[in-house]
């Protein structure tokens, strides 16, 4: 492995790629460009949070990779296999034990502790896209805090359904500054951004921009005075594994006559929850 | 009294085809303005230079600001000159589809600019956007409609509505009766000939109609080849034309 | 006491047709002339002298080449636009023989117009013009149509009813009888005589004879102004 340089990326990349991440940290919620390289997967599976990853990781580092919440599926276990393979890192699924985790479209139950660092995967980075196409007018936007098209977007919302429809990348303001794209995570995770512990770093390989949150960052989900933001999930619903009434969670279809079960999307939250109780049953 | 716009030695030009030339005019508050000129007389580039949607080459473009009084907006930052497009201006194009976002509601479309100057009341917003919107005489229960679905004269309506709910100073109109029947325009006309008046708007309205300036503009200004030829009293100039070309424009038109 | 309100002296006024080979035509040639406060004063003048001319000049819709125009103090020849506007909205009104109004606006609305400029109410604009309406005879039915397609007749009540709506200080009339039965002018010259009661400056043309020795104090005759060479 010496002839090779830690964690897949060569040294140049490696570089760029954590000036980028350092220029995103002291500017917060701000979109930084990278010129994104080819990895070993498709578009759309992670490229930009598998770079962030790589040019965070350090030998010492603890992995955990979840896709929607879940260690299981086959891009979460793809990416953690990647890791130890070319980086000889340490894996695990347990949140609290992990130093870096590398997630798409979910934050894991546990809180975050100080330390820690949480790479989300992004598809769309721009928050303005679908309002206004140019990307020239959208950096200008954010340049100039030109966010009145942002809350029409919300406005249309109210008007056509009675409230705010958006239940995932719903679009926050860092520290009354950048309003960002979360990434596509349910609202229910909205309030975890805002002055978490850890530092949570955001990559979109396709469209080659990095963006973070430093620790202790204030993050407000944008609303109105009189329709405010509410952070929901499947209403009055408990997990029917661990029986939390917290957690965010999927539903699952048991059979074809409507039966039907809600269970945690955090894989490793529900499990260790089950299993302390079966400990104190026991 | 401070003039609200004041145009010093404006020029613009594409390359080496001229598009204004050396401008000079004094705008005061409650003034209403026209400009008139065949296509290419430069009177487009004059009033997207006046609006700060182009940068001019050379001249300057003192607009009397609420805050900070006489500024000039050609120098000033892109930031101050985009609150001031959202506050105090506002703009009207002749294509409202250029003016209006289509795929928003008729209430999104009037509620943008309060929401761009930090209105955050959805309920606040919806009723300036319904008082806005029977101001321009359309039907408040059209509120949810997107603009695709008006007639040419409503979506003309809806982007004035659209303009005025921040309370402008000065309104710039780009041929704003152009693609409208006949018999629409005289209502589009009276409309705003009503908002002018009662909110003490200034204008700068730039046309090709000399009917349109008749009835709407105090003072006209005729532009050829990028060059102002003739101003004044609009009935002065219409009446009683001094220089060639304005005199050929005059007698151009045809009497109904 | 009296004070002049319109007050002309050496004016003069040339066309010059661009278009035409740049042909001078001078119509006007040391004209002056005065009105005081409470006077009326009709212009009189073969057809063509330039009667016209000047009460277009006194009203600031042509240029004036030369000599002085004041009226109410205010200097026409080279004034801003803005100096112009203002003077008709407060002070100068003009019953022209044409009415010229967007189409579609109630006559209501064209006849409350000048009072609305100057800032009153809907309502009370409103009121005041349903009594000036009335009194020159147009049927209350018609008060909600638009004015461009009344008869001619009408056309120019309604013209009437709009330049005496407001005491201006000064007034210029531009034929104000012509096209009206007995009834109607009888209630014009009355307007009239009330403008002058109350101290208006009123300069006018008559072609009506009766009018004009029912109203006027003076004559003046614009011939005297026509230029030597245009006598043609």
């Amino acid at each position: 492995m010496t002839q090779y340089n830690f964690a897949y990326l060569d040294e140049a990349t490696k570089r760029m790629l954590r000036r980028a991440i350092l220029k995103a940290v002291a500017i917060p919620g701000y979109q930084v460009p990278f010129s994104s390289r080819e990895m070993p997967m498709p578009y759309g599976w992670g490229t930009g949070g598998v770079q962030v990853t790589a040019a965070c990781l350090v030998p010492e580092d603890t992995l955990k990779v979840i896709d929607q919440g879940a260690d299981d599926t086959t891009n979460a276990v793809s990416i953690r296999k990647f890791f130890a393979r070319v980086a000889g890192i340490a894996t695990t699924e347990a949140t609290a034990r992990a130093s870096v985790i590398q997630t798409r479209h979910r934050i894991p139950e546990t809180p975050l502790a100080a330390g820690q660092i949480l790479v989300f995967q992004v598809p769309i980075p721009e928050p303005l896209r679908f309002l206004e196409p140019r990307e020239t007018e959208t950096r200008t936007m954010h340049a100039l805090e030109d966010y009145g098209l942002m809350q029409v977007r919300l406005y249309e919302d109210i008007a056509r359904h009675g409230e705010i429809a958006r239940a995932y990348a719903y679009p926050v303001r860092v520290e009354g500054r950048y309003v960002m794209d979360p990434s596509p995570i349910p609202k229910f995770d909205n309030p975890k951004l805002h002055m978490s512990p850890a530092l949570q770093l955001f990559g979109a390989g396709r469209e080659c921009r990095i963006y973070a949150l430093p620790p202790f960052t204030r993050v407000e989900s944008l609303d109105f005075d009189d329709y405010p933001f509410t952070p929901s999930k499947a209403a009055g619903q408990a997990c029917a594994i661990c029986g939390a009434a917290d957690s965010y969670l999927d539903e699952v279809i048991t059979d074809d006559a409507g039966g039907r079960m809600f269970v945690c999307s955090d894989t490793e939250y529900c499990s260790s929850r089950a299993a302390s109780q079966q400990g104190d049953a026991a | 009294m401070t003039p609200l716009l004041r145009v010093e030695g404006l020029s613009k030009s594409y390359g080496t085809h001229p598009g204004c030339r050396d401008v000079n005019f004094t705008l005061w508050p409650g003034e209403v303005m026209g400009i008139v000129g065949e296509s290419g007389s430069g009177k487009s580039t004059l009033l997207n230079c006046l609006a700060g949607h182009l940068a001019p080459d050379t001249g300057k473009v003192i607009f009397d600001t609420r805050e900070r009084g006489p500024r000039d907006t050609v120098t000033m930052r892109e930031s101050e000159r985009r609150w001031l497009a959202r506050t105090d201006w506002a703009f009207v194009h002749q294509n409202p589809r250029d003016g209006l976002r289509m795929a928003v509601s008729a209430g999104g479309n009037v509620g943008e600019r309060l929401m761009a100057v930090g209105a955050r009341h959805y309920g606040d917003i919806r009723a300036q956007a319904e008082d806005w919107l029977g101001r321009v005489e359309i039907d408040a229960g059209r509120m949810d409609e997107r603009p695709r679905a008006f007639s040419g004269g409503m979506q003309q309506r809806l982007q004035i509505a659209r303009n005025l709910v921040t309370g402008p100073r000065l309104i710039f109109m780009d041929e704003p009766t152009g693609g409208l029947d006949v018999s629409v325009q005289a209502r589009l006309l009276d409309l705003l000939r009503g908002l002018v008046r009662r909110l003490g708007l200034s204008a700068v309205i730039v046309t090709h109609d000399l009917a349109v300036v008749r009835l709407l503009a105090d003072r006209l200004m005729v532009m050829k080849d990028g060059h102002v030829v003739e101003e004044g009293l609009t009935d002065q100039v219409l009446d009683d034309p001094q220089h060639p070309y304005t005199q050929l424009l005059v007698s151009s038109v045809l009497q109904v | 006491m009296s004070k002049a309100m319109i007050e002309i002296s050496g004016v003069g006024k040339r066309f010059v047709l661009h278009n035409q080979a740049g042909v001078v035509l001078p119509v006007m040639e040391g004209a002056a002339l005065s009105v005081q406060a409470g006077e009326c004063v009709a212009l009189v003048g073969a057809s063509g002298a330039g009667k016209s001319t000047l009460m277009r000049m006194i009203w600031g819709n042509y240029r004036c080449d030369d000599g002085s125009i004041q009226v109410a103090g205010v200097e026409l020849c080279g004034a801003e636009p803005r100096e112009v506007i203002d003077l008709r909205r407060t002070k100068l009104g003009y019953v022209s023989q044409f009415l010229r109004v967007i189409p579609r606006v109630p006559t209501l609305q064209v006849v409350a117009e000048p009072l609305l400029a100057q800032g009153l109410s809907d309502a009370a604009a409103r009121a005041r013009a349903s009594e000036m309406l009335a009194r020159v005879n147009i049927p209350q039915r018609l008060w909600s149509l638009s004015p461009t397609t009344f008869s001619g007749g009408e056309q120019q009540r309604v013209n009437i009813a709009r330049g005496f709506i407001l005491d201006w200080p000064v007034m210029l009339l531009d034929e104000p009888t012509a096209s009206l039965d007995a009834a109607n002018r009888a209630v014009v010259l009355d307007l009239i005589r009330e403008a002058k009661a109350r101290g208006a400056a009123i300069l006018g043309i008559f072609h009506d004879a009766d009018a004009r020795a029912a109203i006027c104090d003076r004559e003046v005759d614009v011939t005297a102004f026509t230029p030597a060479g245009a006598a043609a």
